[in-house]
């Protein structure tokens, strides 16, 4: 593995509700080496975009760490929160709330590089965004354009060109394409990884679709109610997933055949609250495999083959 | 579009006012309404050349109905009732907008504050504002009037505070509808200050439905003055103003019912104009509608 640009510790985000604590995440820890990137896969609900926005700060934890680059940026102050910034950005699910509808493409591509001061020339500035524009596959001739007059896939490609203008390091895609056209969802995909090559990004993607994630990661967090079920580079899970919710997911992913003969896992009953949640398995309520013991005790998060990791007390056979 | 020496298309500022203007002038009726409202404002700005004087007496022409020589008539001191309602004009105009400006400017400012940090100051001004909007806005008017006395300020003043709390509320959804917006994070994201993102994209987004709520407020403004003014706590009788003239016509609005006509249209027409402007602003100032 490539040496390391993301780490999260013990992360917890709850939100105070008027029922209890809401555990959005709950005790989650990964790491993200540099270059590469870490498919985030569950569930809606499942707080994968909380998670997101956890670790740029755009929401506070409510405990743990998160070292970029060696600092844990939880105990930066504002001001130093600012500056650090720049090499982390975030592209959004939904495009059409994404970008401020009263300005125009030029200027919403343009603010990073206000907001940072860049650019010391008009000329220089005017520059840049072309180059922006070109990076993010956007022709010159929307520069004039509103959001409105633009559709999602244009959309989501100034939400690009945007991330990218501080020359970031990390980049948080949030449902980059969930909210696009299947033709479009690889056209930016594919830009997606080409930008990624080229200028050394990590990715930490955020997909509930199994078959995108698969497209672009090289390492995939599965996800539920608030806690991560397993990881593993992307081979090790499909070929060999070991929670039962990662089975069942897989078991979802639709084939282009229809003469196959296909055992779906299909899961019942409704997932648990994520409200001051039960001890034991949060998945036990759902999970064919179910025994006492899942219902009691929390399990373990075990490393089963290298680098794969899984909680589940019923894996070890 | 413009191509800079390349032949590159090259980023030129669109101002939003030309494409308001040309989506306002397909709506008819805001049309009409702008040019009332323009009228009415020339008519008030040059009130001083009509020929009578709007408050000298001459018994001798006491209440004639319409003629050439006076043209909505006199009314009971043979005072010309075209001249008074053109400087009714000027005075109701005037202390509507001034009671609206000064409405508008409190009511941003404590809707803004209360949207933006929420919780408890939230909390207090919200439930101020509740308590204000509790009372029917006349009434209130009334209240704010009588305690403080009749006379053209106090009027405004009384205009002004039963006004604020429509503000409040509108200022303080759309700022918190604003906020949830990813925009917003966006712009957090890469590392905005919050007076950024207030003036750069809170302020904007906020300021159309705040510009039509304030010409449609303008109208409901002239009706209240012209009310308290009717009722007697407002501006009173020998001074030209459509609600006190009203008040005065009144007791002879059998025998001669244009000393009550006139200004009572003139303040049906104001208002009326004002509507259909605001209603007009509304859809030209969205940029979502393209037509």
């Amino acid at each position: 593995m490539q040496e390391t640009i993301l780490e999260a510790r013990h992360l917890k985000k709850y939100f105070p509700t008027s029922k209890g604590m809401l555990h959005a995440v709950d005790d989650v820890s990964f790491r993200i080496g540099r270059g590469e990137t870490l498919g985030l896969v569950g569930e809606s609900g499942c707080g994968k975009s909380t998670t997101g926005r956890v670790i740029l700060r755009l929401l506070e934890a409510t405990s743990g760490e998160i070292l970029f680059d060696g600092t844990d940026i939880c105990k930066l102050s504002k001001a130093q929160m600012r500056e650090k910034r720049k090499d982390m950005q975030i592209i959004f699910q939904d495009p059409y709330s994404s970008i401020d509808p009263r300005k125009a493409v030029f200027e919403i591509i343009e603010e990073p590089l206000r907001v940072k001061r860049v650019c010391k020339t008009k000329q220089e500035l005017a520059e840049r965004v072309y180059e922006l524009m070109e990076l993010a596959g956007l022709s010159k001739r929307y520069i004039n354009a509103y959001p409105h007059e633009l559709d999602g896939g244009r959309r989501q490609r100034v939400g690009i060109a945007r991330a990218l203008a501080l020359n970031p390091k990390f980049i948080v895609l949030d449902e980059p394409v969930s909210a696009l056209d299947v033709s479009i969802q690889a056209q930016v995909l594919n830009l997606l990884q080409r930008r990624q090559e080229e200028m050394g990004l990590t990715y930490l993607f955020i997909s509930h679709d199994l078959s995108v994630v698969k497209h672009i990661s090289d390492h995939i967090a599965v996800m539920y109610l608030g806690q991560i079920v397993e990881y593993g580079d992307y081979q090790s899970i499909f070929k060999n997933p070991l929670h039962p919710y990662t089975k069942a997911l897989l078991s979802a992913i639709p084939l282009p055949r229809i003469d196959l003969e296909r055992n779906q896992i299909l899961l019942e009953g409704d997932v648990a609250s994520p409200i001051d949640p039960k001890p034991g398995c949060r998945f036990a309520g759902r999970c064919r495999y179910k025994t006492e013991l899942c219902t009691k005790a929390e399990p373990e998060y075990t490393e089963y083959e290298t680098g794969h990791f899984a909680a589940c007390h019923c894996c070890k056979d | 579009m413009t191509e800079n020496k390349q032949g590159q298309p090259s980023y030129k500022k669109r101002s939003t006012l030309p494409e308001v203007w040309r989506r306002f002038k397909k709506n008819r009726r805001a049309v009409v309404g702008l040019v009332i409202l323009v009228i009415l404002i020339l008519v008030a700005a040059f009130a001083n050349f009509l020929p009578y004087d709007p408050y000298k007496q001459s018994p001798s022409e006491a209440l004639q109905t319409s003629s050439w020589s006076h043209l909505m008539g006199t009314d009971e001191f043979g005072r010309d009732i075209l001249t008074r309602v053109c400087y009714g004009a000027r005075l109701s105009i005037f202390i509507a907008f001034l009671a609206t400006a000064f409405a508008c400017v409190t009511g941003t400012i404590l809707g803004a504050i209360a949207g933006y940090y929420g919780k408890k100051v939230e909390t207090i001004i919200m439930r101020v504002m509740d308590i204000l909007l509790a009372i029917p806005n006349m009434l209130l008017a009334i209240v704010v009037a009588a305690v403080l006395g009749a006379g053209a300020f106090n009027m405004m003043l009384a205009v002004a505070i039963s006004n604020v709390p429509h503000y409040v509320r509108l200022m303080r959804s759309a700022v918190l509808s604003i906020q949830g917006q990813e925009y917003i994070e966006a712009s957090r994201s890469v590392g905005a200050t919050d007076w950024y993102i207030i003036k750069s994209h809170i302020i904007p987004n906020c300021l159309a439905p705040l510009i039509v709520q304030v010409t449609t407020r303008v109208g409901a403004a002239i009706l209240i003055c012209s009310s308290l003014s009717f009722i007697g706590v407002g501006i009173s009788p020998p001074t030209a103003e459509w609600g006190a003239m009203l008040s005065k016509g009144k007791d002879f609005l059998r025998e001669f019912p244009h000393l009550t006509v006139w200004p009572g249209l003139a303040i049906m027409i104001t208002a009326f104009a004002l509507n259909m402007l605001g209603d007009g602003l509304r859809d030209a100032l969205d940029p979502k509608l393209k037509t």
